[in-house]
């Protein structure tokens, strides 16, 4: 159990110095992109002395570590300062938009993870059989669609054909749940397709990879049921590697959903880095990489963790 | 097409006003078909109530509540929803008095009164008078970022005489400063110690503000007290930000907006076909062009620029480029509905013999044009077309694609023939002044014309409106005749809406009835 702190601890420490080297590193791409902010919202307006003034107000004519490193201590400090396109709070700005993201992560997540790992053990059971096959050209067939594609398959047949679900995704804060819910269904449908394959079919590798162990071999030649030795004596044991694909996966639908947004218009935090990006808004484009780093970092550290408790050779080492 | 079609189509897309139509259907003798033709609901009048919603393709999340910001589609009609300004461009392309019941100018266009509109309250309650506007005027002025900032460098200075007058004193004479004085970003808002406060949202328009998540969302309630008589019908506004083009089809196909603006034209016959859909447009200001540097060899030469400009076949690139949706152009960048635009002015051909005629005189014609669809949508296909027009006469075209990022820094104004776009002015003055004056920051065919400069200072200052058609058709000619730049074809303002939206003649000054949609279209 010590040894287990001391693993987090070291993570925890290890996830913190990589979020700072993440911060460097966009503080540097950003500073690399041609232009800035003051050009990039005047556009054709950009004179001389309008870019002058401009930039003097937000106080970036000032050289870039200066800006990092007051942005750093306000950050250290909790202040996620202002956006310097619309001198909003960027904590309220970044608020509504990341919960917005993860409702739509966690919302495909509690089907796709569910419905996986059914999936999964479902066709280790039957391994060979139609239904495992069938299980895994359909989800083959659905990861390998580019993701607008299955999304807009999904709009035309029960969008525009059908007429069941609206197609776009217009979330409004004082929505009722239900209609959250309803509104959120075909982006979340659609992120399921996408992740599907990957954690159904390491699920199924990993449980399968365990049916040739002696003590599997062992449970059935003392007659226990197959769908028992998978659940009691197989899953157990491929934890490991099922929980390390989730993450990744769960990662992915906070992070990688910028697609799905732009086609379902969904206000995620996604739409809100591509617009500070082409806006060079450096405060939100630092804000936005910091969470998306964050999420990575975190969901990571659980599956370790995870691997860790479920397995007692890494949980009591010798 | 027969002249009855022809002129209710134009009806249609509000390219002549209801007098002037029903005098042309008089002229044909087709009085007694009136009102069948004109559509029953804008005869019926216009009803109350409804929420409009509108998915536009425009909008970010570093759009602000600021006039002195606003520079997209979105910030512009939230803008109209909110606020008025002091005059606005009418259905014949006139501008018209709005929060100024009236204007005067005196002292050879110099001097200019503007008489305010009395009982105008904005939304918090307070009564609008000439401290709102010149603190309004003011919040562009001096130090600020302002895109009008430019616009309004000719105020040498400006007092309010009274409650309900201002006065502007002008640098030199401007016949046209009430279209200045009404552009879009000089929103009058209520002031407080001489100042504005830029984001709070607040005006004297149709509609009053309740919500705006920037990028995603802006919802509107009826202003109840809004002081514009005939305007303001809906009920509730929700303008939704769609960039997508796909969703925004997809968000009308599905009812989940009632009107969408730029639908993808190739695509837009289609669309309209779908029961339940029109596809609308108007002939607008919008241009395309292909701009010479006329200080750079061949196209200091003005054989090679008369030979490139009957090298390229118009009708061609209307068709294929803009899908039918436009109308071609001659060679200046006035638009038909532009006050004194020369209409009699002989239309530019594609002509193989004068092209070849052209080239001999410049002695053979090789050059390369730069193109990117940043300039427009389809603007390598259009170079590519009229490369295979000039191939014809014997002149050789190399079309250069460049890359899209950076186009308007690293290839506008800077390689010696590219494409470009322009949104258009209201005026001439405004237009030429922009982008024709020699010397102008913005004159991407650095051209200096001494008559035409003259012209242009003369004009400008001149209120005798006979004198003015006059200079303005000279000048039109010599840009056609002797100026740097290619204009293929001006590109209609097209938007695609549910049919159970009506709306009267429509103003063409900007897209979706001069971005007024909000206040002058209501729900049959």
């Amino acid at each position: 159990m010590i040894s287990l702190v001391k693993v987090v601890a070291q993570r925890v420490a290890l996830g913190l110095l990589t979020l700072f080297i993440v911060s460097i590193f966009i503080a540097f791409v950003v500073e690399l992109l041609p232009g800035d902010i003051t050009q990039a919202i005047l556009g054709q307006s950009a004179t001389p002395e309008t870019v002058a003034a401009f930039r003097a107000e937000l106080g970036i004519d000032r050289p870039a570590p200066e800006r990092y490193f007051e942005w750093l201590k306000g950050m250290l400090t909790g202040d996620m300062g202002k956006s310097l396109a619309n001198k909003r709070e960027i904590s309220e700005l970044v608020g509504r938009r990341l919960s917005n993201t993860l409702f739509l992560g966690g919302f495909a997540a509690a089907i796709a993870v569910p419905l996986s790992l059914i999936l999964g053990v479902l066709a280790a059971l039957y391994r060979n059989s139609w239904f495992d096959r069938s299980i895994n050209s359909f989800t083959l067939t659905s990861i390998s669609f580019p993701e607008f594609f299955v999304a807009y398959i999904l709009i035309l047949f029960l969008s525009v054909k059908a007429g069941w679900f609206p197609g776009i995704s217009n979330i409004s804060t004082d929505l009722p749940l239900s209609d959250r819910l309803f509104r959120s269904l075909l982006p979340a449908a659609t992120l399921t397709l996408v992740v599907v394959a990957h954690m159904m079919r390491m699920t199924r590798a990993a449980i399968i990879n365990l049916l040739s162990s002696p003590y599997i071999e062992m449970a059935q030649l003392k007659g226990v049921r197959p769908i028992r030795v998978i659940l009691h004596h197989a899953l157990p044991n491929a934890w490991g590697p099922v929980v390390n694909v989730i993450a990744l996966n769960l990662a992915y639908l906070v992070v990688g959903v910028v697609v799905v947004e732009v086609v379902f218009v969904y206000p995620g935090l996604g739409q809100l880095l591509v617009d500070s990006v082409s806006k060079r808004d450096v405060p939100v484009v630092q804000a936005c990489s910091m969470i998306f780093a964050g999420v990575y970092i975190l969901l990571n550290l659980l599956a370790d963790i995870v691997s860790i408790v479920t397995n007692p050779r890494l949980l009591h080492p010798r | 097409m027969s002249e009855l079609e022809r002129i209710k189509k134009k009806l249609d897309r509000g390219q002549i006003t209801r007098r002037e139509f029903l005098s042309r259907m008089s002229a044909i003798g087709a009085t007694a078909m009136v009102p069948t033709i004109y559509s029953a609901d804008a005869l019926a009048g216009p009803k109350k109530g409804g929420r409009l919603r509108v998915g536009l393709g425009h909008g970010s999340t570093t759009d602000g509540l600021d006039p002195a910001t606003y520079e997209n589609g979105f910030t512009a009609d939230l803008n109209y929803a909110i606020h008025n300004h002091m005059g606005e461009v009418d259905e014949a392309g006139i501008i018209a008095p709005e929060l100024a019941e009236s204007w005067e100018a005196t002292n050879g266009a110099k001097t200019w009164i503007f008489n305010l509109r009395k009982d105008v309250e904005f939304s918090n309650g307070k009564t609008m008078d000439s401290d709102d506007v010149v603190a309004s005027f003011q919040h562009h002025m001096g130090e600020t970022k302002s895109p009008a900032k430019a616009l309004l460098a000719q105020v040498e200075s400006m007092r309010k005489d009274g409650p309900h007058q201002v006065i502007f004193e002008l640098a030199g004479g401007n016949a046209d400063f009430s279209y200045i004085a009404a552009d879009y970003h000089i929103a009058i808002k209520p002031s407080k110690d001489g100042k504005i406060d830029g984001g709070d949202g607040i005006g004297t328009g149709a509609f009053v503000l309740e919500d705006f998540d920037p990028g995603v969302r802006a919802f509107f309630k009826r202003n109840p007290n809004y002081w514009k008589a005939g305007r303001g019908h809906f009920d509730e506004l929700e303008m939704l930000s769609i960039i997508d083009p796909t969703a925004r089809t997809n968000a009308l196909t599905t009812g989940e907006v009632d009107v969408m603006d730029r639908p993808d034209l190739k695509t837009a016959s289609r669309l309209g076909q779908k029961p339940g859909i029109v596809i609308e447009e108007t002939t607008g200001y919008l241009h395309y062009t292909f701009p010479m540097r006329t200080d750079t060899a061949p196209f200091d030469d003005n054989n090679v620029r008369m030979a490139l400009k009957h090298a390229v076949n118009r009708e061609e690139i209307v068709e294929k480029i803009l899908y039918g949706h436009g109308t071609v152009g001659n060679d200046h960048p006035i638009a038909p509905s532009v006050a004194y635009h020369a209409a009699d002015l002989e239309q530019r051909e594609y002509d193989i013999d004068k092209a070849k005629f052209y080239a001999k005189k410049a002695g053979g014609i090789s050059v390369k044009l730069s193109a990117a669809d940043a300039a427009f949508a389809g603007a390598v296909d259009a170079a590519t077309l009229y490369k295979e027009h000039a191939a014809a006469a014997g002149i050789e075209i190399e079309v250069v694609r460049e890359p899209n990022d950076g186009y308007w820094s690293n290839v506008w104004m800077k390689k010696p023939w590219g494409a470009c776009y322009w949104g258009g002015r209201p005026t001439q003055d405004w237009m030429f002044t922009t982008a024709y004056k020699g010397g102008g920051s913005w004159n991407d065919t650095f051209w200096a014309h001494e008559r035409f400069d003259e012209l242009l200072i003369t004009a400008r200052a001149e209120t005798d409106s006979d004198k003015r058609r006059a200079m303005y058709y000279e000048m039109q000619q010599i840009v056609r005749d002797e100026g740097g730049v290619v204009v293929p074809m001006f590109a209609n303002n097209v938007w695609a809406a549910s049919d159970k939206i009506a709306h009267g003649t429509m103003a063409q000054n900007w897209t979706m009835d001069g971005n007024k949609f909000m206040e002058k279209w209501w729900f049959a």
